[in-house]
This record gives C-alpha cells, structure tokens and sequence, in this order.
C-alpha cells in the first residue's frame, strides 16, 4: 500500500491504496466520482480525461499515487457555485454530446485547450481535441461548442445564451 | 441545417436537450458506476485461440487466488445446455448451432468465454484469471467465406454438416411484385442495344466500438432480480432471459440507465449477462461485469462482412432493366440475436430509389471461425445502398453518362409517389429532384467538375473526385406483419403510456429506451404540442422494465417514426378522456367542447379549462361523469402500417495525393428528405454522426484477422476511430415531404447519414482515379491501397499487401494484445 | 484495465533512482511520463515487480542552455520542450516533431526521456535525435556516461542504457537558424508514424552547406539517411535537388511490413517524404 494525499474538486483526500491503483480507478472507486467515465485500455479515447495540476490528462494512464500532493479537477467539480462552466453551457447549446459518455473528458480537454489558446480556428481545435474519440457526433457540434464557449469566455463577452442548464438535483 | 423563424409549435423547435443537464456535469449513471454492497466481479476468462478443442482447465491455482469466490466453467454453473437466443430463423431449414455461455468441448473463436472468474474486487478477479490454465488442441480455423463454402472444407460446426448457415432468395419474377432477372439478364446479353455489367464489392468486416464499453450488473436480492445492463434493448434482454435461463418474466426487472451508445452493438443478449444472472443466483450476491475496450473489440458482436457479386442490366440509353445480386455474409461463429436477418434486411433496398422492373437478391450466410456479426448503424441497407451506388457509378462510366444524370433517368419522379418497387413496398413520398437540386447547387457541381478536368488536364500531384449517393432506406421497423412474413421472433410495434399528475405535470412512458438519442427531449416536444402543456412539463421515462414494462427498444431507426407515435395515440386518448370531463364539468355537450392548446373550451363561449384543471379534477374524483374512471391516463401501442422511406442527395469532394495514396474529405454536402423534423439541432446531430461513421467505413477502420483467426487490430491504437482531426464540416440541410403513413409526418434520422456516406465517399476516390485507370479500391481506401491500386492501373506490380502483420511499433510493441503468448518487452 | 501487482519507489534524486534500480534487480521497470507504459501494463503485456517513478525528481525537467549544447532533463515533458522558447530557438526540429507526438493529454505527461529509452520505431523523437547527433547522458552505479545518438538506439525498444542505468538528459548541440522540417505520415491523427523524415538544412546563400535526416519507423531503430545528406550539401534547396536526394532515402533501411504498410509501400513513402521534408524545410 502506498498513500496518496491529494486534493479533488476543492476536497482533501487522504488514503492508502494499492500502487497499481489508477488514479481513474480512485475517482471512481474511492472517491465515487464516477462522472469521470472509461473508455478504453490505451490512453486513446480520453474519456477519462481530467485536470492534473491544471493540464489535461488522461486519468487512465496516471497512477493514483503519481498524484501524490496534486490537485485534481473532475467534471464533476467544473461548475462553480452551481453556475456551469462557460464549456458545459456551450456543449448544451450546441448539441456538442449525444450519449454523453465522451463529454466528460471532451469538456476537460476543451477547457485546458481554451485555457492554453483563447481563440482557436476550427482546426486548432480540431488538433486540440485529436486525444478524445466520440462515436455519435462526428465532432462537429463539438467544434461549435469550443468555439462558442471561446466567444463565451472572452473579457466583457455578453454572448446570449439561450436558457442557461441549471446544475439540477444531484450535488 | 436552412434556419427558418423559430416555430410557434414545439414541432420544429431547436430546443437544447433536457439530458444533457446531467450528462455535462458528470452526474451521470452509467453501469458501471452501480455497485450495490456485497457486488463480487466476474472476469471472463478468453480464448486466445480461434478454434481448437479444450483439452483441460485447471482451475486450482486461481480458485487458491485471494479475494476469488470461484472459478466456474459451464459444467461448473450446470449451463452446458443453455443456448444463447437467436430470434431470426430466416428459412424454415437454417442451420443453428448452439451458442453456449461458454465454450465447453471446443472454442469456435477467439476471443470466446472459456471460464469465468469471481472475485471481490475486479483486480482480484482478473488476477486469479491468469492462473486459469487451459490447454488447447489447436483446430484449423474457418477465415474465408468461399473456402468455407468449398467441399472438404473444415467445419465450424461438425453437427451441422455444413459451413452454410442458410440461403435466402428474393425473386421479384416468383414473388409477383416484377420482372425475372434471368430473363432480363438474358435479353441483356442477346441485345446489342443492352449491357450486363458485373461488379464484385466488399464489405469489410466492422467493430461498432460504443464509447462505453458494455457493462451488467445482476442484483439476486429481494423479490425481483434486477439486471442493470449497458444495452439498447432492455425489453428484449427481459424476455429473453427468461427464454434463455428460465427465470420467470415477472421475476426480472432490467433496467438499462445511462447508456453510453450502442448503434446496433448493444442490441444482443449477452453471454455476460447471463452469467452474471446466472452467478448472482448461485452466489446470493450482486455480480458485476464491466469489459475492458480491447475485450468489446475482440468478442463484442461485430458489423458488415459481405462479399457482393452485382450483376446489373441495362439499355444503352441508360434505362436499367434488371439487378442481380448475390451476397455472402459471414456470420462469424455463432448466430447472434438477429444476425441472420441483418443481410436481408438490405433485401429490399438494393432497388434504392429506382424503377428497376426486376430484382433478384440471393444471400448466402456463412459461419467462420470469427466473431459473431450482428446489427451495425444501418444493418443490411448500407450494404445494399453501397452496392447500388457504387455500380451505378460504373454503369456511368460504361455508357459515358453523368452518374447523376443516369440516376435521375432511373429515378422514381416526385409525380409518381406513392410508388410501389420492385420488392413490393410502397414509398409513401419523397422528392429526388428537390434534394439533388440543393445539394448540387450548394456543393457548385459543375464548378467542381470543371475544376476536376483542370488538374486532370494539368497532371496535379493532387487530384479530385466527385462522389455521389442518393440514397434511400426503411425506417421505422417495423409493420408487425411484414416481419411475422421474414420469420421475424418478435413484432414491430412500440408502447406509450402517459400519466396525468394531480399537479399539472405530465409523465411519459415510452417502450423506446434512448443511449444518445435525445428522446427525453424530442418526445417532450411531441407531448407538449398533443396536450398543449409547457415543455417543461413533461417528464420522459424510460429504460425500466418496472416503469415501461412494455417496448420493443431502440434500433433500426423506429423512435420516432413508432416510439414517437405511440406517444401521440395515447395523448389522443388522454384529450378523449379529458373531453368528456371537461363537457360533464362544464355542462355542456362532449360535442361542443373544443381542445386547443391544452384548454378545453365551450364552443361559442368563453367557458373552459385547462387540461392541468381536469388532471386535477380527475385525481380529486369529486365529481365526474358516471361512465368513466378518475383518471386521464392513458396508453397505447402502435403498430405501424408501413416503413418510413427518408432519403437523400450525398456529394463529396474527395482529394487523392497520387503520390502518396492519401485520402483527403475536401467538402461532404447532403440534402436530407427526413420527413417533418421535430428538433432540428438533434436531426443534423444524428446526421453528423452517422455521417462520420458511414466515411469511417470508407476511409478508416477494417477488422484484421491474421491466417490464424486472430483479430490483430484489438485495440484502439489499431482500430482506427477517425478523431476530430480526421474529419472536416459537413455541410448538411433537410429538404421535406412528410411521410403520409404516420400522423407526424416523419420519417427517421438515426442511420440515414451512415447508410448514405459510405458510397459517396468511395465514388469520389474512385473519380479521383478513374483517368488513371484505377476502377476499385476496396474499403477502407487507406493510402496504402489507394497507391497499390495506381500502381496496378499503371501496369506496374507491387508486394502483396500483409493485412495480417501487427504493426512493429506503435506504443505496444511487435505483441498482439489480444495474444498474451507472444513476446513481451 | 487493472495492472498486475508491483511495488512502487519514488526517488527523488537520481543517485537513489540508481540504488532503487540496483536493490530491485532486472524485473524492474522505469516510469517516466507512463504513457507507454501504463497501456502495456493495463494490458498486462508486461508485469515488472517494481516500478521506479522518476517523477519526484524536480531537477530531471529542466531544460537549459549549457555552453553549445540545449541540455533536456529526461523528465521533461513534451508539452514543455515543444514550448520551450530554447528548444524553439536552438533545435526547432525538436520543437516540432514533438509537437505531433500523440495528442495534448499524452504530451502533458510523455517526456522526451521515455520516449527515447522506450525506442519504438513508430516513436517520432528518435529520428530527431539520431539526425542531430543529440548525446544521451546515462546515469548508473558508476557514475554518468554519455553515448552518443548514433550508438544509443540498437534494436526495437533497445536502447545503449544497460541494467542498472538511467536515461538523466539528452543533449542537443544548437542548430541555431536552421531550416528544419518534421514530415510526419500515419493513418489517422492520432496513429502512429507508418512513416516519417526529419530534417535540418543549414541554407547558406541559398545553397545547401549541411544537412541532417532522419527516418522514423524505416528500421528497427531509427535510421540517419547519410545518402540523402550528402545528395543535398552543395546543392540549390529546390524542387530537382530534393526529388534527387531522396532517391537515396532507403539507403541503409530494413522496412518493417505491417496492415498499414507493406515495406515496399513505406520505401516509396520514404522517398516522396523526403523530398517533401527538404522542400518544406528550405521553405
């Protein structure tokens, strides 16, 4: 058993657990955030993705004890005082998901992308979103969706959003 | 999508969707996420072999394993007998072979359950699953259709004497409904004024690759068994699970929550599944089973796999007079649970949106040593779509027509709807005239062509190919009684139910169980339009068999086009019942009371009320008429009459660097004829995605066998899925001529962009390359047979290309992951 | 999905990584970024009984100009070395090979280290290294040795790093203004290279006066494709010299054959690559 301290969504976690232990496999299995979701066994799909240290990983191929004194963000911990993230409102509006299974990690990889390059053209982000595999929506409404929210996120921006999803139920 | 001024009805409406509040913020359940205390993990203990007979499992070691409840083989479980379902017997004489939970005597693929393991943790689980020691006798493995065919080829199957699983014919000559292709044929090859040409395609075999691997839990505690399932078809498993392990219907309660996709995938009856049904009950405890992504490629059901002889006949002047076609479908292994039916259900589609006057359509399933093949998006119409497409092409380049002017000569005119074809269905509406025209005019058709003869002229590196498709498919599966003609095990209808709360909401129950589709939000849509209540309101539920205890799923497109109107015959009923409230409290005759927009009002006058007041009325009971019952709930079930028949104009510009092979989408324009679309953000969804998995067909992702029946592309850094950065914009519209056979209007979306892309694409590498001599590529039209193929246009010959080698590098090593045996680094 | 069991160490200076490696003898298994290896563990393709985790040690990201050399920590991370205004400046050949390496979550933890000592011949660095004479700086028991590119790659996934030792630092000599071009050919986005060339050109008045080229996935290692450098010094960087220098692409090349592409495929692919990569390169 190894320990690993680490802070998630905000929340100090202290446990002991096996070194094979994924840190994915923590998030959900410890710590029951399961909105964090598997894809595959080869660090493709990025379904897993979330946010170690403020970049962009796949939750899949880190240890849970490599994340030993990090900060991680989940899906789960994206909105902020039950406000969403200027990504999640765009991935509604745009009908950037369908089964949602990818959206998770597609909208962490979004967010670290913006954060890194404010404005992408539609090829930026294509690249940008090239570790994410999505099956149902042929990427498109999901390049509308960076975009949107890049618009979205600008200083001063007013873009109209179109009845804002409330965090509903649930935590 | 043409954006137009935003509908007064809900009807018509771009509503965002409602799922998405919970899928955006992770509060989601898919099943893996559930696990009930005391839930032991079962691991499935594979054959790395394709076919070979057990000699022997030693199951002591990892029975000593820690944390392991058991190791079990069939005979262990006492399901050596057990068969898994099949529920299409496409001829009275097909040839079933039992396919056990798991192998026992002989595996018949690799990849199939040999023993499984259960354990408390799903490590502990998969670690005592390495100490299973099973010896194989290794037989010969069944690859190659034909060869399987031939005499003396080894069987899959002893007992069943043959490799053939059946053959089906479709005869327009015998069936009454057209010509006889014989005869066509014949006076084709007698007329010198006539053509026969002759095409031989393949469909590569295809992983439908979900994003959520499937998952199952089975919950042996309290009165029901609850099964939480990553599946389509949640009614179906239900039935068929007491079919299959004889526990009673009524003691099964499936429930299939958040599911992560499936495009015909999720649509079996899982050996999985009914062990864990199987072990819950032995073990008195949840048990769980979650597969990992190379396991769902290997032994989750796959897709296509046909070899295609087309014969075509036609006039020189262009008019077709007749099409043969003679398909071989490899079943893999085993039947899955509509497998068979899968190649037939493209039967009726070879004719597409001609008027060809005779048909003849023979398909021969075959059983290999593979992995079992079964519905994939579109499931037998993009097969029969390509076909048709593609040698419509070639019938182009014979006569020197323009493909698109031969197709509309062929074409059934918008003034000759409703239309019966060749098959005997009857095309209700459609317009191909006015799709084509849009598209060609948004895509600039004859600038593209004109910019084609340039770099043809000037010997660009990099040249360009028109690829068109127009397209048409059933939808809405399905008539009852046309499946009960094809020996179908189950009808097509679909179930609704809604509940008029006391507070003026309203609840909807729908047999169609959703993993993507947006059915919370479009059925809403629908609901709020028939009862004139806020769209709010409505609360869609589904995916329960104790909630919706009756439905027949998600598939074939048929949410909508049967799903949808069940909803709509029994809010029909809601506002019958609501009618004759109303006119009791309102003292007035049922006749003189008027519905609209959810207020019920006497004729003539200004007294009324809501529909939310008489839900309220009604669940008060205070005082209502003395021959009804307080309440205005209601359900109906539907069966419909006849399929939905959407179509569509496909253009792509395809860019082909000669140097390198490569294949580039320059631009995809389609003019989609879907009917009345009730949320148009959700139909161009549907569009895109099925777009991008159609041209995942033609460009990227083949299922690799090596020559000893092991899958060498098993995990997704070879099985090619196209990312964001392999696709570009589709430029997609709709054009509209509702269907007549259903009350809405509509027609469906849910396959139509996979069934119409893969021939377009193809089509344009192939114009790309036409001048060059190149006149097939096979699919996918990778770079490397895109080069092959001008190399043998050019007369130069090339190495045979080895579809079997494991790609050296690559992140894993020269090892076959799904080859534990090999050499590890 | 569930690597088999290993114990775990997390050093953090790189003479306790040695003595770990020492204490755990050969079934042990160095983490860098864990990018390749955590898929060839989750598959069990591989099972060390330790893993030495060499993420603790601070010193072995950095990146620093040392006298003519840019000096790279083992442990820096793509993401870093494709940005680092440095690598941009001195080795921009680095810079953008780097930058098709996977996708950004993967170059978020893959380090420039792992990818060299992982030695895949699919991997796009070492083409890059090799064509640059990059020296690898090589920890063990005794002390570091360095070994330059040309010996470091030996066979797939075998690198000159012997039992006991670790990758610490790859050294770059400057290839300040240099044109430099990274042709990259795989089947999707996210595929690895079926094919792809490296190359720096020092244009001096137009003409050619040095070249280095390298090939990756041509070999069991990556290959230095000495013919074309020497096809291309002296001459003019155009359309006729690039098309004749990389007649000479498979020289010293063993093609691997795979579904993607047959090794005649990939010579031809060698070739129209390098020519392409020159081109790009003179811009």
């Amino acid at each position: 058993m190894a320990q690993v301290r680490v802070t998630v969504d905000g929340v100090n976690y202290a446990d002991d657990v096996e070194p094979r232990m994924l840190l994915v496999q923590y998030l959900r299995e410890r710590l029951g955030k399961t909105g964090t979701v598997v894809g595959c066994d080869t660090s493709n799909c990025g379904a897993c993705t979330v946010h170690l240290n403020g970049q962009s990983v796949k939750s899949c191929s880190v240890l849970a004890v490599q994340a030993d004194g990090a900060e991680v963000l989940t899906i789960e911990g994206l909105a902020r005082d039950g406000e969403l993230h200027p990504v999640q409102k765009a991935f509604n509006e745009c009908h950037g998901l369908q089964c949602g299974y990818c959206t998770p990690g597609m909208i962490m990889a979004a967010v670290d992308l913006l954060g890194d390059n404010p404005d992408p053209d539609e090829t930026e982000v294509r690249e940008g979103i090239e570790g994410n595999l999505c099956r149902c929506t042929g990427y498109q409404n999901i390049v509308r969706s960076v975009q949107r929210a890049a618009q979205m996120m600008k200083p001063g921006a007013s873009v109209p959003t179109e009845s804002p999803a409330p965090v509903a139920g649930g935590n | 999508m043409t954006t137009t001024a935003e509908p007064t009805t809900e009807l018509g409406k771009a509503r965002t969707r409602k799922e998405d509040a919970r899928l955006i913020t992770g509060r989601t359940r898919y099943t893996d996420a559930i696990t009930p205390h005391g839930t032991l993990h079962m691991f499935v203990v594979r054959s790395p072999i394709a076919h070979a007979t057990i000699t022997s499992v030693d199951k002591s070691a990892a029975e000593a394993a820690p944390g392991v409840l058991g190791v079990f083989t069939a005979a262990d479980l006492g399901v050596e007998a057990v068969g898994l379902p099949c529920a299409w017997p496409i001829t009275p004489d097909m040839k079933s072979p039992q396919r056990p939970l798991l192998a026992t005597g002989t595996v018949h693929f690799a990849g199939e359950g040999v023993a499984v393991v259960v354990a408390r943790t799903p490590a502990e689980a998969r670690d005592a699953a390495d100490l299973v020691e099973i010896d194989y006798d290794p037989l010969e493995p069944v690859l190659d259709m034909e060869a399987a065919l031939a005499d003396g080829a080894t069987l899959v199957h002893p007992d069943l004497g043959t490799n053939e699983n059946a053959t089906w014919v479709f005869d327009s000559g015998a069936a009454g409904t057209g010509g006889s292709v014989d005869e066509a044929i014949a006076a084709a090859e007698a007329d010198p004024d006539s053509i026969v040409l002759k095409r031989r395609f393949r469909q590569q075999r295809l992983i439908p690759a979900f994003m959520e691997p499937r998952s199952c839990v089975v919950d042996p505690t309290g009165e029901q068994i609850t099964v939480w399932a990553a599946t389509q078809v949640p009614h179906i498993l239900r039935t068929m699970t007491t079919v299959t392990l004889g526990v009673p219907e009524a003691k099964l309660r499936v429930i299939a929550p958040d599911v992560g996709g499936g495009f015909g995938g999720k649509i079996g009856v899982l050996p999985e599944e009914m062990l864990c049904v199987a072990l819950a009950q032995r073990l008195n405890k949840p048990v769980k089973w979650t597969e990992t992504r190379s396991e769902s490629l290997l032994a989750a059901h796959h897709g296509r796999d046909q070899i295609q002889d087309i014969t075509i006949t036609a006039k020189k002047d262009g008019t077709v007079t007749g099409l043969d076609v003679h398909l071989l479908a490899d079943m893999g292994a085993y039947l899955g649970l509509v497998g068979p039916g899968v190649p037939i259900l493209g039967a009726f589609m070879f004719n597409a949106i001609y008027k060809f006057p005779a048909l003849k359509f023979t398909c021969t399933n075959v059983f290999t040593t593979k992995t079992l093949t079964d519905a994939y998006r579109g499931a037998g119409r993009p097969e029969a779509t390509f076909a048709i497409e593609r040698i419509m092409d070639e019938l182009a380049v014979e006569l020197g027509r323009d493909p698109m002017d031969l197709r509309k000569q062929n074409w059934i005119a918008h003034e000759e709807f409703p239309f019966t074809t060749v098959v005997g269905l009857t095309y209700d509406t459609g317009n191909y005239e006015q799709a084509t025209e849009q598209a060609m005019a948004t895509f600039d058709y004859a600038g593209l062509r004109r910019e084609q003869e340039e770099r043809r002229a000037r010997g660009d590196k990099v040249q360009l190919g028109i690829g068109i498709s127009t397209f048409t498919e059933m939808c809405g599966l399905a008539p009852s009684r046309v499946l009960g003609s094809l020996a179908y095990g189950a009808g097509g209808w679909e179930a609704a139910s809604i509940r008029m709360l006391a507070t003026g909401k309203v609840e909807v129950v729908t047999g169609s169980s959703a993993h993507g589709q947006g059915h919370e939000t479009a059925f809403s849509q629908i609901v709020a339009d028939q009862l004139g209540v806020p769209f709010e309101d409505v609360e869609i539920l589904h995916g329960d068999t104790q909630i919706s205890p009756k439905g027949l799923d998600t598939y074939g497109s048929r949410s909508l086009a049967v799903g949808g109107i069940a909803i709509v015959k029994a809010a029909d009923k809601v506002i019958a019942k609501a009618k004759k409230l109303a006119a009791h409290l309102l003292e007035a005759s049922e006749d003189d009371i008027e519905f609209n927009a959810g207020q019920f009002t006497v004729r003539g006058t200004d007294k009324g009320k809501a529909i939310q007041e008489l839900a309220f009325a009604a669940f008060m009971a205070h005082d209502y008429p003395e021959d009804m019952e307080p309440s205005l709930d209601a359900e109906a079930v539907y069966d419909p009459e006849n399929f939905s028949f959407p179509h569509g104009t496909h253009l792509a510009a395809m860019e082909v660097d000669t140097e390198t092979g490569k294949v580039a989408l320059r631009r995809y324009v389609c003019v989609d004829d879907i009917g009345n679309v009730v949320n148009p953000l959700i139909a161009e969804g549907q569009v895109h995605g099925g777009l991008a998995q159609g041209i995942a067909q033609a460009l990227f992702e083949e299922a690799n066998y090596d020559d000893q029946g092991t899958l060498v592309n098993g995990t997704f850094v070879d099985y090619t899925l196209p990312s964001a950065a392999d696709l570009p914009s589709f430029e997609s519209s709709t054009v509209s001529t509702p269907s007549t056979s259903n009350p809405l209007g509509v027609k469906g979306v849910g396959e139509a962009g996979t069934i119409a892309s893969t021939p377009a694409i193809v089509n344009g590498v192939i114009d790309a390359l036409r001048h060059l001599g190149v006149t097939e590529v096979e699919m996918p039209t990778t770079s490397q047979r895109v080069w092959r193929a001008i190399q043998e246009a050019q007369g130069r010959s090339t190495q045979e290309t080895p579809v079997d080698t494991h790609s050296p590098g690559a992140g894993l090593g020269s090892i076959d992951p799904n080859n534990p045996q090999g050499e590890v680094q | 999905m569930i690597p088999a069991k290993f114990d775990y160490v997390r050093p953090s200076s790189v003479d306790e990584a040695v003595a770990a490696l020492r204490d755990a003898g050969e079934d042990a298994k160095i983490l860098a970024g864990g990018q390749s290896l955590l898929p060839v563990l989750r598959l069990r393709l591989a099972a060390p009984s330790v893993i030495i985790d060499l993420g603790g040690i601070a010193d072995l990201r950095r990146i620093a100009e040392d006298g003519d050399r840019i000096a790279i920590g083992a442990m820096a991370p793509h993401h870093d070395v494709m940005r680092d205004d440095l690598v941009k400046q001195h080795v921009s050949l680095l810079s953008q090979a780097t930058a098709t390496v996977a996708d950004p979550q993967v170059r978020h933890r893959g380090t420039l280290g792992g990818a060299l000592a992982h030695a895949d011949p699919a991997g796009d660095l070492g083409a890059v290294a090799l064509a640059l004479d990059a020296e690898f700086v090589i920890a063990g028991a005794s002390g570091t040795r360095t070994v330059p590119a040309s010996e470091f790659f030996v066979d797939y996934f075998t690198t000159a790093i012997g039992e006991g030792e670790i990758l610490t630092q790859v050294r770059f000599p400057k290839y300040t203004g240099w044109a430099t071009h990274y042709e990259k050919f795989n089947r999707t986005a996210q595929a690895w290279s079926m094919c792809a060339v490296a190359v720096a050109l020092r244009i001096d008045g137009g003409s050619i006066a040095e070249a280095r080229v390298g090939l990756t996935n041509m070999g069991t290692t990556p290959i230095r494709a000495s013919g074309v450098e020497a096809a291309l010094v002296g001459q003019q960087a155009n359309e006729d010299s690039a098309r004749a220098a990389a007649e000479h692409a498979t020289e010293g090349t063993a093609a691997p054959s795979d579904a993607d592409a047959a090794s005649d495929y990939r010579e031809h692919l060698a070739r129209v690559l390098t020519g392409r990569a020159v081109l790009a390169a003179a811009g």
